[in-house]
Order: C-alpha cells, then sequence, then structure tokens
C-alpha cells in the first residue's frame, strides 16, 4: 500500500489506518464526530497527500488541457483555481479535478482513485504534442487547513497574506519556514486552505500547524470527518455521486461544463445532446425524521416502487438527524416530496430537501 | 481495552455472560472502540428465536452499520431499552450497563466453543494488526 508523507506521523498519534484507494490512510484519530465539530468550529488539519497531484508543461498543455477539460481553461487568469470534469465521448465522467494555472504551467489535482485511469488517459491523447506530464504525487505532500479558524492559523505562522486570497485562488508563500503553494480551497463546506510543499517538508509543516493551532482548539482529521463534513455541504464524491456511467447535468455538475468554449473537448457532443434533453433523473438530498441512516445503494422509493438510489448517506454530526443524496426521477425531485429508503427490509419515509445540507455562517 | 475475565467471547465481538439457563450477550469494548462515534441500535423484539451465528440486530455508527450476531441459541427475553436513549454507557460500561438482550438458552453447550477472556485478549491483539 503506498503511504504519504506524514503515514508515520499518524501511526504514531494511534489512527485507525485503512486502504483508500491504494492508501494507507487515516479514517479517523479518536472519533469522527469530534473532529467534524473541530472543523465546524475551529479548525482541522487534513493530509490529503493521497490526491493526485499532476504538473503539465509545455507550449501545447492549454490546448491539450482544453481538449480533455469540461472546463474553458482561457477563463483562468494566473493564479485561479477551477473546477473542471474529465469526460469520455459518452459525457459520462471520469474524474472531477482541480485545475490551477501558474505562469508557465498548469497543474490538476485529481482523485486518488483515478490518478492511474487519467494518467493512461492523458497519456494516449497526448500523441507527441509538445507536453510535459509529471507526476508530483509522491514528491509532493498536500495539507488541508480547513474551519472558521483557518486565517487565524496560518497568520500565527507567518502567512497573514493568505486572508486576502479570494476563493478558488492561489498564492506561493511560505508558511512557518517552508515554501507552499496555498489554495483558498476545501472540501468541507468551512473556510480554509490547501497546502502544497516538498514531500521532505510535509511532517514538518504538519508538526508547525498542530503546534500553532493548540491555542486554536485544532484536531487532526481523518476520511470519516471528510466525508461527513462533505456531504453536508452537498459536495459531490466520485465513485458516489458520479462515475462514468453518469453525465455532468444529471449530476447537478453543469457548473463545471463550458459547452461554448472555442476549443472542441471530448464529450461535448455527448453533453450538448444530454443539455438539449436532459435526462429523467436528478441529484437531489434527503433527509429523514427516523434514527436509521441511509447508507450508499440503498434502494428509494415511491408508492412501494423502487424509484432510484442512494449515493451517499450518513447522520449528520452537525445537524443531529440522517441525511443522504442520492438520484430520483425529476417528477420527485421538487423540495418537500415524500419518498421512503428502503434499510434494512423498512420503508423509512424521507423528505427531498434543497442542498446543500449545511451552509456556512456569512 | 477491558476485557471481563469470566465472560465468553464470540469472534464476532459479542460477549456472553451465563446465569443459570440465561445468557446476558453484549459487544465488547474492543467492538465499541473500533466501531467509534456509535447512533443507535436496533434490537429484536421479546420472544424472537435465535439460532447461533445469526444476525440479531445492528448497530450503527456515523460511519457504517454493522450486524450483532447471537453468540448462542435461544429465545430473546429481555432487551436493554435503556440504550434507546443513552447509547454512552456502551463505552462507559460494555460489560455492565450496556448489555444488549438476554435470552433463554436453547443448547447451553454451544457456550464452551467460545473463547474465554485470556483467548479472545490474544484474539483481539492479534486483530489490530
Amino acid at each position: 500500500m503506498l503511504q504519504t508523507a506524514l503515514h508515520s506521523w499518524h501511526a504514531a498519534r494511534g489512527a485507525k489506518l485503512v486502504d483508500f484507494a491504494g492508501w494507507h490512510m487515516p479514517v479517523l484519530y479518536t472519533s469522527l464526530v469530534e473532529e467534524h465539530q473541530a472543523v465546524r468550529q475551529r479548525v482541522g488539519l487534513f493530509d490529503v497527500s493521497h490526491m493526485g497531484r499532476l504538473r503539465f508543461t509545455g507550449s501545447d498543455a492549454e490546448n491539450f488541457l482544453q481538449e480533455l477539460l469540461t472546463t474553458d481553461c482561457a477563463q483562468l487568469a494566473v493564479g485561479d483555481v477551477k473546477y473542471s470534469l474529465v469526460c469520455q465521448e459518452s459525457g459520462g465522467i471520469l474524474d472531477d479535478v482541480l485545475l490551477y494555472r501558474r505562469e508557465q504551467e498548469w497543474a490538476l489535482v485529481v482523485n486518488a482513485s483515478n490518478r492511474e485511469k487519467l494518467l493512461e488517459w492523458f497519456e494516449t491523447h497526448r500523441r507527441g504534442r509538445d507536453i510535459g506530464l509529471i507526476d508530483e504525487t509522491t514528491t509532493t505532500g498536500m495539507i488541508a487547513v480547513q474551519g472558521p479558524q483557518s486565517v487565524a492559523l496560518m497568520t500565527a505562522l507567518g502567512a497573514s497574506s493568505v486572508a486576502s486570497l479570494k476563493y478558488y485562488t492561489f498564492t506561493e508563500v511560505v508558511v512557518g519556514n517552508i515554501p507552499c503553494v496555498v489554495s483558498r480551497t476545501g472540501y468541507t463546506g468551512e473556510d480554509g486552505f490547501e497546502l502544497t510543499c516538498p514531500a521532505t517538508q510535509a511532517t514538518w509543516l504538519w508538526e508547525q500547524l498542530m503546534a500553532a493551532g493548540a491555542a486554536l482548539g485544532i484536531a487532526p482529521c481523518g476520511l470519516g470527518a471528510r466525508d461527513t463534513l462533505r456531504l453536508e455541504a452537498a459536495m459531490p464524491l466520485y465513485g458516489h455521486e458520479m462515475d462514468e456511467t453518469m453525465d455532468p447535468f444529471t449530476a447537478g455538475l453543469a457548473f463545471g461544463v463550458r459547452l461554448k468554449k472555442t476549443m472542441p473537448f471530448i464529450g461535448r457532443a455527448a453533453l450538448e445532446a444530454v443539455k438539449a434533453v436532459p435526462t429523467t433523473r436528478r441529484r437531489v438530498g434527503l433527509k429523514l425524521s427516523g434514527k436509521r441512516i441511509p447508507r450508499e445503494k440503498m434502494t428509494i422509493l415511491s408508492n412501494g416502487v423502487s424509484v432510484g438510489y442512494v449515493s451517499s448517506g450518513t447522520q449528520s454530526p452537525t445537524l443531529g438527524y440522517p441525511l443522504a443524496m442520492g438520484y430520483v426521477p425529476a417528477e420527485l425531485a421538487s423540495p418537500g416530496t415524500i419518498v421512503q429508503i428502503e434499510i434494512r427490509g423498512s420503508a423509512e419515509p424521507a423528505e427531498v430537501c434543497p442542498l446543500p445540507f449545511y451552509r456556512r455562517p456569512s | 481495552m477491558a476485557i471481563e475475565a469470566g465472560l465468553r467471547f464470540a469472534e464476532t465481538h459479542e460477549w456472553v455472560r451465563v446465569e443459570g439457563n440465561v445468557a446476558t450477550i453484549g459487544i465488547s469494548d474492543f467492538a465499541v472502540k473500533e466501531l467509534t462515534d456509535l447512533t443507535y441500535v436496533e434490537l429484536p423484539a421479546i420472544g424472537k428465536v435465535l439460532k447461533a451465528k445469526q444476525v440479531f440486530g445492528v448497530v450503527e455508527s456515523v460511519k457504517a452499520a454493522s450486524d450483532l450476531y447471537a453468540p448462542v441459541s435461544g429465545t430473546v427475553k429481555s432487551a436493554n431499552g435503556a440504550l434507546e436513549s443513552d447509547l454512552a454507557v456502551l463505552s462507559t460500561d460494555p460489560y455492565g450497563q450496556g448489555w444488549l438482550i438476554q435470552i433463554d438458552l436453547s443448547a447451553p453447550a454451544e457456550v464452551d466453543a467460545l473463547m474465554d477472556a485470556a483467548t479472545y485478549a490474544k484474539f483481539c491483539e492479534a486483530e489490530s494488526h
């Protein structure tokens, strides 16, 4: 199994480590709920070094990315970050990614579970063009600082300049004494930053963040809390809300697609067709009033008939009730509609509700 | 990790305390710590007939639902209703107030096939590596 640069720190702290997309990752340290609350109320640290980090150089890099991504790369200024999908010709989603525009090059952050697949996909489509493709996943580390005290934590390590960083932009800044790429991004629904540094410095950066964060009530957080936080914020997860059989429009990810960009891109024809004649399914939020918890792949029923499925579900630590995202026919997608979720043989009532479930106080 | 001497344990981490023909069943401290963040326990109705290794209930954590397996056969005599309102006792007193069900044993000899405390301690040790 692959290990991040922080693996021995996690193990020494007694984290519960699991196999996640081929990486030995902390799912929690002591309590998922406490880690979740630390991020909602204070600040939490996540080791997200398992995420794939790819760098594209060369004169053809922009055109290449225009052809492979659904977003319009030309709309990014240097320092911008943008959410995009990578689609097949069929419009099915190969991955969802973040694109970073630098002075002379581009960077992509991709899902750990899709890194190998995407590297092959990119290799196949590169066809001798002037593109350097460098996989920096193991030579760098990535740490997410998330929560309302994120700016205070960065300031405590001398990086107060990030306070003025706009959402979905990035900069290069020294944190502690370590040069980092810092973006104002995250996967929790809270304010926060994602820091990339050389792998050799990742543990030192993490330890400085932990030490400076002690006074702020910082907690190291595992993938368990990362999942409940993103679910409350209705952020999609590859393999759950989307896969190769799902198109971005049905998945509610139209904001990641720019059909009108000047460059043709893989999947455009299929996506234009879906946009013209939408599929009959919609991604919805569901909340339940009982104690039973909906889980991935459970069946959604209406009047006793199977009409859809749960893509992700949990007991919401912030809201205190069970909730889920799932797919239902468009006519059942209006907030207030009552459906049922089959949980261990019993049809539990669930109400369609607007997404996200949780929005941070502004 | 706490393991109470005198109890018997299943590989699925349920414990059994036998008094006469009645077996009290719960889940071990090891299991509670492995599951973490418990939210809900679903227990069987009184009178339900259970066979050893049959699923008799479910414990839900934020992360996942886990089946509970009957370590021995019998008929459910009572279930711990206090867990409806307070799951904390599963963590603080797993071998006492955190009990799950009591059954009238139908095949008392099955108890002998379960692990004793010392064997179970080794079993947990091996599982956590």
